[in-house]
């Protein structure tokens, strides 16, 4: 397991990308997969950047694993800001007409029908977020 | 990220290339604003978008918003990661897709 201790701000999402890329290089992942994982960790990492220690700047600690049968990867997110639950929000709903829709809510959306699995746990005053996603 | 913008009278054609997240977005959200000014017709040509983000696609959702009074907006030459996500989020059913 590997991990990064970085400030949650927006502008270290590149960094947070290039970490966990480079924790899944060699694993032969279609490049396909790569992109929704980077989707995935973008949307995770910006929530929290924007409003886990809203109006102040707070860390985030990102561990990634790589683990076998099925070969797989696991991302989890770990803050001590605020405690929320993204996964309690309510889907969009993606039946209505984009111009009536509202602009929230898609990003963990897209994470929860991308990854084959997405917890969330508040312990120990963080929160901790976890995306596996299958890269056999 | 580069943004190509064309105009012919009151057609648009926006031609981006590389990464729609939430960096680089507000950029194009922000040259979209006083370009569409007086376009009845706006395009995106998304052949060299590899990769979309929800803040990529809040962009997509405002320009709809704004176009659906004053004309029609088309997005062209999506790439396959692309439309996953305008099918994953239902986009695909509602944006022109060419």
């Amino acid at each position: 397991m590997r991990e990064l201790d970085i400030d949650a701000i927006k502008e270290n999402l590149p960094q947070v990308l290039g970490f966990v890329e480079e924790q899944l290089e060699g694993q032969g992942c279609d490049a396909s997969v790569i992109t929704q994982i980077d989707i995935a960790v973008e949307e995770i990492f910006v929530n929290i950047a924007s409003y886990a220690y809203d109006p102040d700047v707070g860390p985030a600690n990102i561990r990634v694993e790589i683990i076998e049968e099925p070969l797989s990867v696991v991302i989890s997110f770990i803050d001590n800001g605020k405690p929320y639950d993204p996964l309690a929000r309510p889907d969009p709903d993606i039946k209505k007409p984009l111009r009536e829709r509202q602009k929230g809510g898609l990003g963990i959306f897209m994470v929860k029908k991308s990854m084959d699995n997405v917890t969330y746990e508040y312990k120990d005053g963080q929160n901790i977020l976890t995306i596996t996603k299958n890269i056999s | 990220m580069n943004i190509t913008m064309n105009k012919n009278g009151k057609v648009l054609i926006v031609a981006v290339a590389g990464r729609l997240d939430t960096l680089n977005s507000p950029e194009l959200e922000k040259k979209l604003g006083p370009a569409l000014e007086g376009i009845e017709d706006l395009v995106f040509d998304f052949s060299e978008v590899t990769y979309i983000s929800s803040a990529g696609l809040r962009v997509l959702l405002t320009s709809m918003q704004i176009m659906e009074t004053r004309g029609k907006m088309t997005v062209k030459n999506v790439t396959r990661d692309v439309m996953d996500i305008f099918e994953i989020t239902g986009f695909a059913e509602d944006l022109n897709i060419e």
